[in-house]
Parts: C-alpha cells; sequence; structure tokens
C-alpha cells in the first residue's frame, strides 16, 4: 500500500508484519505468479520446438541463469544498476503522476525527447569543462522532457483532453521528430548511418566498476527527493490532494488545473531526465534506434510500486535485473532474452487484476488505491503499447 | 392510530435474536423485532445504531450469525434482495433508485416486466395497473410522466408504488421524509395510513422523534446494536425516546438565547449564477446576514441553494450581482481569498467537499490552513505540528477516533461532520456559510453542532444556514429566508415564523405566485 501521507507512521492496529504483508502481498504474489506463468511458457516452448531434448526443469536453469546473470559478480551487479537507473526515473515520473490522479502514459515520449534535448547540448558542449558540460546538458533533457509534459497538461487544463489520449498522441511526434532529427541536422555529415555526434565532457563519469555511471546515485537521490516533495511539502500535499479528491481540493482553495499542469511538466521532467541518462551515461550518442521500451516499462514499475517512490525504486530493481540477467539466460539455458518481455507484461496483467487478487489474498484494504484505479480505468479501454 | 392491544393475529414478520458481527464490531447483538400485519412499526435509533444492518440482513444482503427471521410464523432463509422480493418484502431507500429519464411505468417496470408476449411488454396493462393502484391509495399518477420532471415527494410515491405493483406485504422505507417539505410529509403519511389499512405492514426507520410520534403503532429503539426499549406512541414523549436513544439525557430544542446583531457583514445584491449544466439556478438574491445573527435559508433541495452558497464562497462564479463582506466587493474570489478574508464555509456533502476519506484525519482538519504557519514553513510542512494541534482539536470538540493518524473514512459520519465543523470553527470568523451542517447525523452530534453555532453567533459572526430540515433552520434561525426557484421570495422573523407557513411557501413560492398560478389554470 502506498505512504498515504506524512502522517502514518505510529498507526494503531495490525502487527508490523502484518502490516508489511498489507503493503507487499501484491507486489511480491504478482512477481510470483509471473514467474510462474515463464515456467508454463518455458515448458510449452520447449514442447513445441522440436529437435531439442525435453528438459523438465530447464525452466529452473533459465531462472538461475537470469538471477546470476543479474547478481552474480561486480560487473552482473553493476550491469543491473545501470539498467535499473532510468526505470527509476521514469517509474518516479509515472508515479508522480498517479499521485495527481493523471495516468502519464507519455513517459516514452518525454524521454526521448527528455535524451534529444540532452543530446543537442552534450554534442554542441562536448568540449567544454566536464562539469559545466554534464549539468547544462543534464538541465537540457529535464527541460526538454518537462515541455513534453507541459504540453498535454496544458491542454487538459484549458481544454479538458484526456492526458492518455493526448500524451500516446505525443508518444508518436517524439518517435518522429528524433528520427527526423538524427538523419537530418543532428548526423554527422558523410556517415553512412543516422548518428549523432558523441557528447564529449558532458558523458557521466563512471563511479561503480566499469560501467557505473553517476546517473545511478542521482536516480536514488531522485527517488529521496520525490518522496519528500509529496510528501513533506505543501506542494506535494496539493498534488496528492487534487490526485483523492480534486472537489475537495478545489473547496480547500487548491488550484486543480494548475496543479495539472505543474505535475506533468514535473512528470515530464522526470521522463526526460530517464532518457538523459541513457544518453549521458551508456549511449553518449544518439541513433535513430534509441530509444528501447523504458517509458513504457516505467508505467508497469510505478504500478508494481503502487506509486511509493521508495517502492519504485524497488521495483526499478526488479525489472533493471532481468534485463541485465536476460543475456546470461540466453546463454546457458537457450531461452530467448525476449521472456523478460513476457514476464513484464504479465506482472502488469496481474497488477490490473489485482482487486480480485486482493479479494483472494483476503486483504482489507480493498478499495484500490488512486493509481490502481486510474490505471485499471486507463488500461480497461486504452491499449498500452 | 390503531387501538393499543394491536391486532392478535401472527406477525407478519419476525426477527428473532438477530445477531451479526463484523470484524471488531457486533453491529446486531441479539436484535428481536415483531410486525404485525397492518401495523406502521417505527424502528428508532442513531446512526451506527444497526438498523441498516438489521434491514440488510431482512433484504439478503447479508447473513446473520444468529437468529432467525420468521414470515407469519414460518421461519425463512433470504438469500438475497429478489429473494426477499419475491416473499414479498420491499424496501424503500433513502436515495431513490429511480431511471430520471424514464416514465414512471418504465421505471416500475424494471426488473419486473409486465409482459404481453416473450418479447414485448405490455405497456398498456401496466399503465392501468400503476394508475389503479395509486387511485387506490389516494393519489392520482401520470404514468408517461418523466420521472426526472417529477418533485421529490412524488419520486417518493414512485418508489412505494413499484413496492405495491410487486405486490409488497411488508414495505421498509428507510428515513422516507429526510428529502420532504411539511406537507409533502403529510401526504406521505397519507398513503403509509392507507397502505396499514389495507394489511400492509410498514417498517418506518427514522431519527426523526415527533414523526415516529405521528405515525407509528409501536416504536423499537436500539441502542449499539441492541433492542433497548419497545414504546407506544400514546405511553411515551419526545425526551423520552431522545433518552433510550442516546443512552442519556438530550436537549432536544436548542437554547438559542438572546441574538444581538450588529452591522451588516455580508451583502448580496441581484447575484445571479447558473448551475452545472449553464442553466439559471441562482435568480436575483438580495440578502444581509448581519454580525451576530443567524440567517436561515429553508427551500426544498434543488431550489438553487446549493448554487448561492458556493457563489458566495467563491466556488462558483456569479453571472451577475455582487456580493460584499464587511463593505468590500468580494464578488468572484477565489475560495483561498475569502477563506483568508474569514468565510469559513461547511459544505453540505461532506464526502465530496468537506473531507479527503483516504487521508488521515489530522491532514483532514488542516484541510485549509496546511501551507499556513505553524503547520508549514515556506513549501515544506510539519508533520509535529499538524499532529499536536489536531491532538488537541480532536479532544476540544470530542471527535471520537482511536488516532489523529486513521484516515477519515473509518470515522462515523457524526466525527467527519465533526472534524469539518472543528477546522472550520476553530479561528475568528466574519462569516460562516452552513449548507446542511446537519444532514444524517445523529442527535447528540446535531446537538453538539447547533451548540457550537450558536457559540459562533454569540461571538459576533454572521452566520448564513442553508437547510433542507426546516426544524432546524425555524430552530435555530434569527431570520428566515425563503427560496423557491432561485428567488428569496420571503423573510420571515425566525422567533415568529410558523411552520406551515414556510412549509407552504417553500413548496408553492409565496401567495402571489400561488394566485398566478390559479389565474393561468382558471
Amino acid at each position: 500500500m502506498t505512504k498515504r501521507s506524512s502522517l502514518a507512521p505510529n498507526r494503531p492496529g495490525p502487527s508490523k508484519v502484518a502490516r508489511a504483508w498489507e503493503i507487499l502481498a501484491v507486489p511480491v504474489v504478482v512477481t510470483l505468479l509471473s514467474l510462474l506463468v515463464g515456467a508454463v511458457v518455458i515448458l510449452g516452448s520447449e514442447l513445441i520446438v522440436t529437435g531439442r531434448k525435453f528438459d523438465p526443469f530447464l525452466w529452473f536453469t533459465a531462472y538461475a541463469a537470469l538471477v546470476q546473470g543479474a547478481f552474480g559478480g561486480t560487473d552482473a551487479i553493476v550491469s543491473t544498476l545501470v539498467y535499473t537507473t532510468p526505470l527509476v526515473f521514469g517509474g518516479l515520473a509515472v508515479a508522480f503522476g498517479f499521485k495527481a490522479g493523471l495516468f502519464n502514459i507519455g513517459a516514452q515520449g518525454q524521454f526521448l525527447v527528455g535524451a534529444l534535448g540532452a543530446v543537442i547540448v552534450g554534442v554542441a558542449l562536448a568540449d567544454a569543462p566536464a562539469p559545466i558540460a554534464i549539468v547544462a546538458a543534464t538541465m537540457a533533457g529535464i527541460i526538454a522532457g518537462g515541455l513534453w509534459g507541459f504540453i498535454p497538461g496544458f491542454l487538459k487544463a484549458v481544454s479538458g483532453a484526456h492526458e492518455v489520449v493526448s500524451t500516446i498522441m505525443l508518444n508518436y511526434v517524439a518517435v518522429q521528430l528524433l528520427a527526423a532529427l538524427v538523419s537530418g541536422p543532428l548526423k554527422v555529415p558523410k556517415s553512412p548511418s543516422p548518428v549523432t555526434y558523441d557528447v564529449g565532457n558532458a558523458a557521466y563519469p563512471i563511479v561503480i566498476g566499469g560501467t557505473g555511471h553517476i546517473g545511478i546515485i542521482l536516480a536514488i537521490v531522485a527517488a529521496g527527493f520525490v518522496w519528500w516533495l509529496l510528501f513533506r511539502t505543501t506542494w506535494g500535499f496539493e498534488i496528492r490532494s487534487v490526485g483523492a479528491n480534486p472537489d475537495a481540493a478545489r473547496y480547500a482553495g487548491m488550484r486543480p488545473k494548475l496543479l495539472t499542469i505543474a505535475t506533468m511538466t514535473f512528470s515530464g521532467g522526470l521522463a526526460g531526465l530517464a532518457g538523459t541518462s541513457v544518453l549521458l551515461g551508456v549511449t553518449h550518442s544518439m541513433t535513430s534506434a534509441f530509444g528501447t521500451t523504458v517509458g513504457f516499462d516505467s508505467i508497469a514499475v510505478a504500478l508494481l510500486a503502487r506509486s511509493n517512490p521508495i517502492g519504485v525504486v524497488a521495483a526499478a530493481l526488479l525489472f533493471g535485473s532481468m534485463r541485465a540477467g536476460a543475456g546470461l539466460m540466453q546463454i546457458n539455458a537457450g531461452i530467448p532474452v525476449e521472456l523478460v518481455d513476457v514476464l513484464q507484461a504479465t506482472i502488469l496483467l496481474f497488477l490490473v487484476a489485482s482487486p480480485v487478487l486482493r479479494r483472494v489474498l483476503r486483504l482489507r484494504g480493498v478499495q484500490a488505491g488512486i493509481a490502481e484505479t486510474a490505471a485499471t480505468n486507463a488500461l480497461g479501454t486504452e491499449p498500452t503499447d | 392510530m390503531t387501538d393499543e392491544t394491536g391486532p392478535t393475529l401472527a406477525p407478519a414478520l419476525e426477527m428473532r435474536g438477530i445477531t451479526k458481527r463484523y470484524p471488531g464490531v457486533i453491529a446486531n447483538d441479539g436484535i428481536s423485532l415483531q410486525v404485525r400485519p397492518g401495523e406502521i412499526h417505527a424502528l428508532l435509533g442513531e446512526n451506527g445504531a444497526g438498523k441498516t444492518t438489521l434491514m440488510n440482513v431482512l433484504y439478503g444482503l447479508a447473513t446473520p450469525d444468529e437468529g432467525e427471521i420468521l414470515l407469519d410464523g414460518q421461519p425463512v432463509a433470504i438469500s438475497g434482495p429478489a429473494d426477499a422480493i419475491a416473499r414479498g418484502i420491499n424496501m424503500v431507500h433513502q436515495h431513490f433508485m429511480l431511471v430520471p429519464v424514464l416514465s414512471v411505468a418504465e421505471n416500475i417496470l424494471l426488473g419486473d416486466e409486465t409482459m404481453a408476449n416473450r418479447i414485448f411488454l405490455d405497456r398498456r396493462e401496466a399503465r392501468r395497473r400503476i394508475v389503479e393502484l395509486g387511485r387506490r391509495f389516494g393519489f392520482e399518477i401520470d404514468p408517461d410522466a418523466k420521472v426526472g420532471s417529477l418533485s421529490v415527494g412524488w419520486q417518493q410515491r414512485v418508489e412505494i408504488l413499484k413496492a405495491l405493483y410487486r405486490k409488497a406485504r411488508i414495505l421498509v422505507l428507510d428515513e422516507p421524509t429526510a428529502v420532504l417539505t411539511p406537507q409533502e410529509t403529510e401526504e406521505i403519511f397519507g398513503v403509509l395510513r392507507r397502505l396499514a389499512g389495507e394489511g400492509h405492514s410498514i417498517v418506518f426507520i427514522s431519527h426523526k422523534l415527533y414523526e415516529v410520534l405521528e405515525i407509528a403503532d409501536r416504536i423499537t429503539v436500539i441502542r449499539r446494536g441492541r433492542v433497548v426499549g419497545e414504546r407506544l406512541p400514546s405511553a411515551t414523549d419526545e425526551d423520552d425516546l431522545a433518552e433510550l436513544m442516546v443512552g442519556r439525557e438530550v436537549q432536544l430544542t436548542v437554547d438559542r438565547g438572546v441574538s444581538h446583531p450588529a452591522g451588516p457583514v455580508l451583502q448580496i445584491r441581484g447575484l445571479e449564477a447558473r448551475d452545472d449544466r449553464g442553466q439559471a439556478a441562482v435568480r436575483g438574491v438580495d440578502l444581509e446576514v448581519r454580525a451576530g445573527e443567524i440567517f436561515g435559508i429553508a427551500g426544498v433541495a434543488g431550489n438553487g441553494q446549493d448554487e448561492l452558497v458556493e457563489a458566495i464562497v467563491g466556488l462558483r462564479r456569479p453571472s451577475a450581482g455582487t456580493v460584499s463582506l464587511a463593505g468590500q466587493d468580494v464578488t468572484g474570489r477565489s475560495p483561498r481569498k475569502m477563506n483568508e478574508a474569514g468565510v469559513a464555509y461547511v459544505p453540505a456533502d461532506r464526502h465530496r467537499f468537506g473531507l479527503i476519506l483516504s487521508f488521515p484525519l489530522a491532514d483532514n482538519l488542516v484541510l485549509t490552513s496546511y501551507y499556513r504557519k505553524p503547520y508549514a514553513r515556506g513549501i515544506v510542512r510539519d508533520p509535529k505540528a499538524i499532529l499536536r494541534d489536531a491532538t488537541t482539536t480532536i479532544e476540544r470538540y470530542d471527535i471520537r477516533t482511536p488516532a489523529a493518524t486513521v484516515r477519515a473514512s473509518t470515522l462515523s459520519g457524526g466525527n467527519q461532520q465533526k472534524a469539518v465543523v472543528a477546522r472550520e470553527f476553530d479561528r475568528d470568523l466574519e462569516l460562516l456559510v452552513l449548507d446542511q451542517p446537519t444532514r444524517g447525523l445523529d442527535v447528540g452530534s446535531i446537538e453538539f453542532i447547533h451548540r457550537q453555532v450558536i457559540a459562533k453567533r454569540d461571538a459576533g459572526t454572521a452566520v448564513l444556514l442553508v437547510s433542507a430540515e426546516l426544524d432546524e433552520v425555524l430552530e435555530m434561525s434569527d431570520r428566515i429566508g425563503v427560496m423557491f426557484g432561485g428567488r428569496i421570495v420571503a423573510v420571515l422573523d425566525g422567533r415568529t415564523a410558523d411552520k406551515n407557513e414556510v412549509g407552504l411557501l417553500m413548496a408553492t413560492g409565496g401567495a402571489e405566485r400561488v394566485a398566478a398560478l390559479a389565474a393561468t389554470s382558471a
């Protein structure tokens, strides 16, 4: 259960263990169930794909390799952390929107536009002193992503346009914008493929292992900052109030429309930071293939975390470790990395069905959280991908 | 009223030793109830006393842990509402279960369609039966009228007809008069008496003592899940019933004392406002509330009161006219500005406007002051200060809660309203706007809130009180404005105003209007 307020600590009632179970039951059970489905998929594919000896424990080999690939040794762990970083930013972006009752399905678009902002400024400052280049490129990424979030927020405030629809549309605009810029003005002249220059000094310094860039630390700081913002500031209180009961928020003198714009902008900025961290921390330049599925995975991360900023870190770590371990799973067990997509999709499906799950588990807090309701409503009518 | 010995037949309905436990509470603790054929049996109790649970058990919505239900002396197990209806038990809910865009006949047929054949409804036969049923119980109803166009009183009759159409023998009415004018109440009582006269049994749930005394043949009082007494109306009075219901002596009428009005605080000139659908709801209201007086607005719900109040407190932009506060024009100011100018507002719907139910009580107590010192420094909140003040407020306003940190949703209705009152009253005020401040509350909470309002008045605050409970307006107000069709049609002295006179004004809009209507229809 999400921590709904700063004032929840000494609530009387069930024991600590019982309360921990209340909070963790759904995410834990959902993850276990999806692993179970994954095992069935593995066994099923064994039966369908002929020419191989049937191994009833292949799923175990696969999962063992997944864990080893994610946590077996320093390199593996650092790799997990690198995969986790953008998911933390993205998960925070979506979770922040949920808190205000907004379903920011456009994290993917904001991710791309944020990375674009970072690469433009990063390339321009590639030879500038590193601290200046890094800060400026990062700020550019946040602002660009924020702008991409501001648009749907503004549209919703002035005309009531639903953010789910407008952010999905803006995702497509972002993809095309990126393709146009990377194969046009940003392209390295005479290069055979569409790719930008390297960001040079704007690249994030490595702080852990061979690939662990400073974005990892930034992600932890961001999670703490978002938690503080939501639960310790008046602005966070207003956002949560608007999310929980817009009518009461208006009555209390808050301004829901303004808050909608601010929330979407901030959420977009966080998603932009996700893109920035990948660009400045990992790829250092942009190709037209930049982009993966971080923005969409972020929605699953936020849902699994039930919009709690600290939970986002845990959920992102789960998803990040799956991405990091998938390679070894393919090598050791011959299971394609796409199994991870199956696992993540199953997690999302089970989460949407979590009211049912809560009833089965006989959990008290049967009424769904705001995030769940918003997501369930939206997922019921809108495909996410 | 029937004679005191009552009919000697077997009870139409008997509930024996009904016990229903929920985690941590015993909602019904061995409740027994006998309702004879042709009897109007009142079930009296505060909110949370267990009335609703008992009726849910009767309607098959809850399974009792112990006890049994007998119909005509035969034990039965009721599996659900459909089963209850099939056995002749029908419920008229407080909030009507009607579809406004459908006609009276269509609403009555919903769920129990009279078929001409397997595919088509027999509308003609249905209409005929509805008109006939209506006549039998003393009213002419047009089966083709859209339910949405009917007054609340007539909608209630449609609900009752719906039950009768399903051949109900036992009719349960949950707070049926909560939304009616005194005249409409009288008319409904007439209908109920005829029903009882034809042998129907009626369970009448209420917390209005004088009504229960007027209509019931027998009264069962429950408190905290137990039957604490059974009375005949002839052998009891309001004070006795109130004491049984609350468990202590209660002061029923407000001791309002003498008011000392001073200069005008709120002045409204030619105010007009539209409702959410863009229709004119407030059509030119002139109003003045002085410091140290309570100005009550009486009116049937939906005559523009909500829009008027919202226009005053800044939640709704007036389309014309001015609102001034202590001589200063404040028309169209935001809710925040009005709040800071010393205007407090207790909204009619505490769940929609007054509280954020999923937030802790402490957060709700600072919902309108969270951004000010000492609850925040700059943008950083101070949870310790919030919690500390919450704890003292809870004590001072006697809000019953295990802690300041529990969610507002876990509090009873009365305590939720106390929380809203505590938050809004707990500072120096120029103007206090109350919209239905005691709706749905028990006697104890009502008494408490009324006292707080009087205390505010005596401290020199101008109070604007809107209520659909005419008695509340009559008891509390120094002056009474009657609102009808978006206008204040009359202003009366609160100490001399006659209940029937006000009721008539509420229902018709006043003499000139009645005369005008008579002229056009003649």
